[in-house]
């Protein structure tokens, strides 16, 4: 199966990445850009068939490895 | 006090940090190669500085899973003592050893600069040769040194007196513009509830000579070999 974990900055931790995309969005005239986060996303191919299964392992590896949760927050999807 | 400094792929300050430690101790340290997972005689373990595992993922991320971080956070567990700098700091956050995380430097900068830092306490075992509120001139060299964590946990490290060291000016003041990095409550160095684990960002085994901009990390090294204090 086709796991996608999707790692965010916390709300309210500090993105300074993504305040300069804004500001470099709103030089290149793009109007009304809110606030910008940058994350990153980890597409992983598992052995496993079960989807249930799969999120599960997906959850796990986010929490222990692929997300720092003390500053980021994550999302476990599972592809068919 | 017997050191060991760990080495992981990707590090590049391990020979600065041996040269410190054998200064201040007499000796060499041991090196240990990160797939070790003996750290039997050791009383002190130093995770240098550098980009371990090319800072893949995150910071000290990788090297927080490798397998010497099982034994070192034993060593820990035990009430041994463990030092890390720069990378070394962002490992021991990664691991759990202290609390928080290293964050992208407010600037988005790479900040290879002096700076000055305030001693906060000198009743510890790393800082007993200071004296409290004493400006050390050391330097940063880093990209991800803006130290984060929530305001519970900033309010519990302040209240339980685990800042070890803050960003300031030449006359010890904190302030905006002097926190380079924009770290939480200028904080460059906390320490452990036991206090033996401490991690920090500046480098105080770059001024440990005359010739190469200064002394004033000697007293670091030079407090935790140094047999008892008051």
């Amino acid at each position: 199966m086709r796991v996608v974990v999707t790692v965010m900055p916390k709300p309210g931790v500090l993105d300074p990445q993504g305040r300069a995309v804004g500001h470099a969005l709103s030089n290149l005239g793009f109007a009304g850009v809110g606030e910008v986060r940058i994350g990153k996303v980890v597409v992983l191919d598992l052995a496993e068939t079960d989807a249930d299964a799969a999120r599960a392992i997906g959850e796990d590896m986010a929490r222990r490895l692929l997300a720092n949760t003390v500053i980021e927050s994550y999302r476990v999807t599972v592809e068919a | 006090m017997k050191a060991g400094i760990v080495l992981f792929p990707g590090i590049n300050r391990e020979r600065d940090m041996a040269l410190a430690l054998e200064r201040a101790a007499g000796r060499a340290p041991r090196v240990i190669w990160h797939t070790e997972t003996d750290l039997d005689g050791l009383d002190l373990i130093v995770l240098p500085g550098g980009f371990s595992y090319g800072d893949y993922l995150r910071c000290g991320a990788m090297a927080a899973q490798s397998p010497v971080m099982g034994a070192v956070r034993a060593h820990a567990q035990r009430g041994g003592h463990v030092l890390g700098v720069c990378n070394g700091f962002q490992v021991l956050t990664e691991a759990g050893l202290l609390p928080g995380a290293l964050l992208r430097n407010a600037t988005l900068r790479f900040i290879a600069a002096d700076a000055t830092i305030r001693v906060e306490r000198n009743d510890t075992d790393y800082t007993h040769r200071y004296r409290a509120g004493q400006v050390l001139r050391v330097v940063m060299a880093h990209g991800d040194g803006n130290y984060y964590a929530d305001a519970a946990t900033l309010d519990r490290l302040e209240g339980d007196g685990l800042v070890a060291f803050r960003y300031c000016d030449a006359a010890g003041d904190v302030s905006e513009a002097a926190n380079p990095n924009g770290s939480a409550r200028a904080i460059a160095g906390i320490l452990s509830r036991n206090r033996r684990v401490l991690g920090l960002m500046p480098h105080p085994e770059n001024h440990i000579d005359p010739l190469t901009g200064g002394t004033d990390g000697l007293a670091l090294f030079e407090s935790l070999f140094a047999a008892s204090y008051a």
